[in-house]
């Protein structure tokens, strides 16, 4: 455990950004705070409750470029983007929630294949955590097992002491290479319990006991109860952490163009049909029961992770109040 | 440096200004070879979205003519169209599209001589305004979207 | 509003209606649809100025269809909403139960749809005054600045559809940017795409749109896409003369025409 203080944060931004690393953190602006690349310390927003954006486009962009190809008389040809090419990006100031993420989006991109690109950018990523010292109703990280001053994810977690200092704990070898390079910024942290300095977010449900009951729930007339109001966009995927589903398209001309994978979801009504026209979800509760079972059910049971780390941003924006930890409560009552 | 030639695709209705584009070319009538004719079966088929596709694909204006009202071969295909263009161009504006790069026209069968007067008149338009670079660098924001960007 | 839960219990209890769709509070201070079908729910419908959801949407939606017959809480732009897809062949009048809500929030029944349309040709809706200010800063603007204002919004957009999916007037069962043969809209979310969809999504609201605003409500970036019908609409009356919602003749405005329609660029 170590201290660093808030004058030295902007060195530490300093030293990232002359190391060549892009630098993804929430900014403040047109009244909400996301997820931006920045080019100066100062923009960055160290107090908030949630980003609107999750900072999972650091690894995950909304659009991903695969390839270049071309068609001629003599022959097609493509050209893949050159992952090397990759920027080093650093994810600053994510809560626990948004650290803790990467790890079931990586079990998905990992899972069976090694996708490229994902794979690139997390090995050239580095997570600057920030644990929460706030937190609003929406936030349930702690029944889906995550915890306001989790450190699982982060390479380098800061915790704000009152005074407006950090605590500074380094997780990984990726976190101390960089406290090595910059030594100076660091001092020896003042004995605190960190439990007292992070906001205590109440348990509504238990995660496994849910796992264990919804698996059992297909067939359950609770789905075509709560996905009434639902109108089927995909606000809740495009701003969740670990929603990880893409469409592929190819974008050009007679003679080439670009592949590239951009965000798709499974809330949308034409996400499973098929070219006859049969749809296997025709409606909108076998989409919301989707929704729930694969973070849930089936990625727990396929890949030990669970597809929910208690951010609420599905719920804070959906535009009808889906709120999904209102609803995995009525789940576990029913 | 080379003068700016424009790029114009001239969406035409198959029954009036396409025969009257065709009588330019019989009448031995010289216009301007920047237009790129695309015949339809009538005005009313011309979707909106065809002219969004020709200024993403790199058109620095756009015609869009047909038969003069109460002469199309459907009947109320133009008179269709012209609701449509009126909220279209306004929308456009709306939007801060540059709308007087779509010129709207009816020619007739006969008006050959007017079809060549319209692409020579259009043409110059255009080449006081310039390439649609605003339009034309939108389309190419895929090309050159670097995740860094966001 | 005790008069609409009396009115919700009865209509449920007599077994006129099986479900009322209104609106019940949510999450967070946020108002949100409720669909009540046991009259004993009934007490958690609730009406206010807050109450922005376009119920509409629910009217025609399979899913809600197969609960029974409909009655919906219905302020003055769902009423709008109501006779639009009406002409439009989505809603059939002995379908539904109408239970007007008046911004004074009082209840107002309705024999029928000839009475909506006399009740709202008498009961113009007003603009809000936060958009009526951001219509004016954008008419006051130059068309680059416009342009700018625009592409700086949509550079927000995620394309997630919220304005759409939350849009009675989205009634068709697949939206052009679903298509790609031939693909009109590209899918992925970058300028081009962003820009193509809301021009596309505005023109084919135009001439039908409630003026609601639930679309700008709705989406989760703030974009202010409600704007964009909000004007056009302003630009149709002066026009053509007409506001879509407040009539039962079906004459759409982009799918009739006159002879007489007055331009002034069409060479």
């Amino acid at each position: 455990m170590k201290l660093i203080k808030k004058e030295d944060l902007p060195g530490l931004y300093g030293y990232l950004a002359s190391a060549g690393k892009k630098i993804f953190a929430p900014v403040r602006k047109n009244g909400m705070v996301s997820f931006s690349f920045t080019s100066a310390f100062e923009e960055i927003e160290m107090s908030y409750i949630q980003t609107k954006l999750s900072a999972k486009a650091a690894a995950f962009p909304k659009i991903e470029k695969l390839m270049k190809y071309t068609i001629q008389k003599e022959g097609q040809s493509y050209e893949p983007y050159d992952v090397e090419k990759f920027p080093g990006i650093v994810v600053w100031g994510a809560h626990p929630c948004d650290a803790a993420a990467f790890h079931p989006l990586n079990a998905v991109f990992t899972w069976e294949t090694h996708d490229k690109y994902f794979t690139r950018r997390m090995e050239n990523l580095l997570i600057i955590g920030l644990s929460c010292t706030s937190h609003d109703e929406f936030c349930f990280c702690t029944s889906v097992g995550v915890h306001p001053g989790d450190t699982k994810g982060s390479d380098i977690q800061l915790t704000p002491l009152p005074g407006g200092d950090y605590l500074a704990e380094i997780i990984t070898t990726k976190g101390e290479a960089v406290a090595a390079a910059v030594p100076a910024l660091f001092s020896p942290a003042p004995g605190l319990n960190k439990e007292e300095l992070v906001t205590s977010v109440e348990k509504r449900f238990d995660h496994e006991a849910l796992h264990a009951k919804i698996n059992g729930m297909f067939d359950h007339p609770v789905w075509k109860e709560q996905a009434l109001r639902c109108i089927g966009c995909g606000a809740c995927t495009y701003v969740c952490p670990i929603c990880s589903c893409f469409d592929i398209q190819d974008e050009g001309g007679i003679f080439g163009g670009l592949r590239y994978r951009c965000w798709d979801s499974c809330g949308f009504g034409h996400f499973t049909i098929h070219t006859s026209g049969h749809n296997p979800r025709e409606s909108q509760d076998t989409r919301w029961r989707q929704r729930l079972m694969h973070k849930f059910s089936y990625q727990p049971q396929r890949q030990e992770v669970f597809g929910c780390v208690g951010c609420g941003r599905c719920s804070r924006n959906c535009p009808v109040d889906m709120n999904i930890s209102e609803h995995l409560t009525q789940i576990m009552a029913v | 440096m080379d003068q700016f030639e424009p790029k114009i695709v001239a969406f035409v209705c198959n029954w009036c200004t396409y025969a009257g584009a065709d009588l330019t070319g019989t009448s031995r009538l010289k216009y301007a070879h920047n237009v790129r004719i695309i015949r339809f079966p009538c005005t009313g088929r011309i979707d909106f979205l065809l002219l969004q596709q020709a200024f993403a694909k790199g058109a620095d204006g756009i015609i869009v003519s047909g038969c003069h009202p109460n002469d199309c071969h459907y009947t109320s295909g133009n008179f269709h169209a012209r609701r449509r263009w009126m909220v279209f161009r306004q929308m456009l504006e709306n939007m801060g599209v540059e709308a007087e790069r779509i010129v709207f026209s009816w020619v007739s069968a006969a008006e050959g001589a007017k079809w060549a007067d319209l692409v020579n008149e259009t043409v110059e338009s255009i080449k006081k305004l310039g390439p649609y670079h605003k339009y034309q660098d939108m389309a190419k924001s895929l090309e050159e979207w670097e995740v860094t960007h966001e | 509003m005790n008069k609409l839960k009396e009115k919700a219990k009865e209509l449920l209890s007599s077994g006129a209606v099986q479900v009322v769709v209104g609106y019940e509070e949510g999450t967070g201070g946020k108002i949100r649809p409720a669909f009540v079908s046991r009259p004993e729910d009934a007490d958690k419908l609730l009406y206010n100025a807050d109450c922005h959801h376009n119920l509409a949407l629910y009217l025609y939606k399979h899913e809600t269809k197969r609960i029974g017959k409909m009655a919906v809480v219905a302020p003055p732009f769902v009423l709008r909403s109501i006779l639009i897809l009406t002409t439009e062949f989505q809603l059939e009048e002995d379908s539904l139960v109408v239970l007007g809500v008046t911004p004074e929030e009082e209840l107002i029944e309705f024999a029928n749809f000839k009475e909506i349309e006399t009740w709202v040709n008498q009961h113009p809706i007003g603009m809000k005054e936060k958009d009526r200010e951001m219509l004016n800063r954008l008419n006051a603007m130059s068309r680059d600045e416009r342009w700018q204002f625009w592409q700086n919004e949509f550079s927000k957009c995620i394309k997630c559809f919220a304005c759409r999916g939350t849009c009675p007037m989205c009634s068709c069962f697949r939206c052009t940017v679903d298509y790609n043969a031939p693909q009109w809209i590209s899918v992925g979310s970058h300028q081009l795409g962003n820009f193509d969809w809301h021009l596309m999504r505005a023109m084919h609201l135009a001439g039908r749109c409630s003026v609601c605003g639930q679309c700008g409500e709705a989406c989760p970036m703030d974009i202010p896409v409600h704007l964009l019908s909000f004007q056009i609409n302003e630009d149709i009356f002066k026009m053509f003369g007409s506001r879509a919602g407040l009539t039962l003749k079906k004459e759409s405005l982009l799918s009739t025409w006159k002879s007489n329609d007055v331009e002034n660029f069409i060479r």
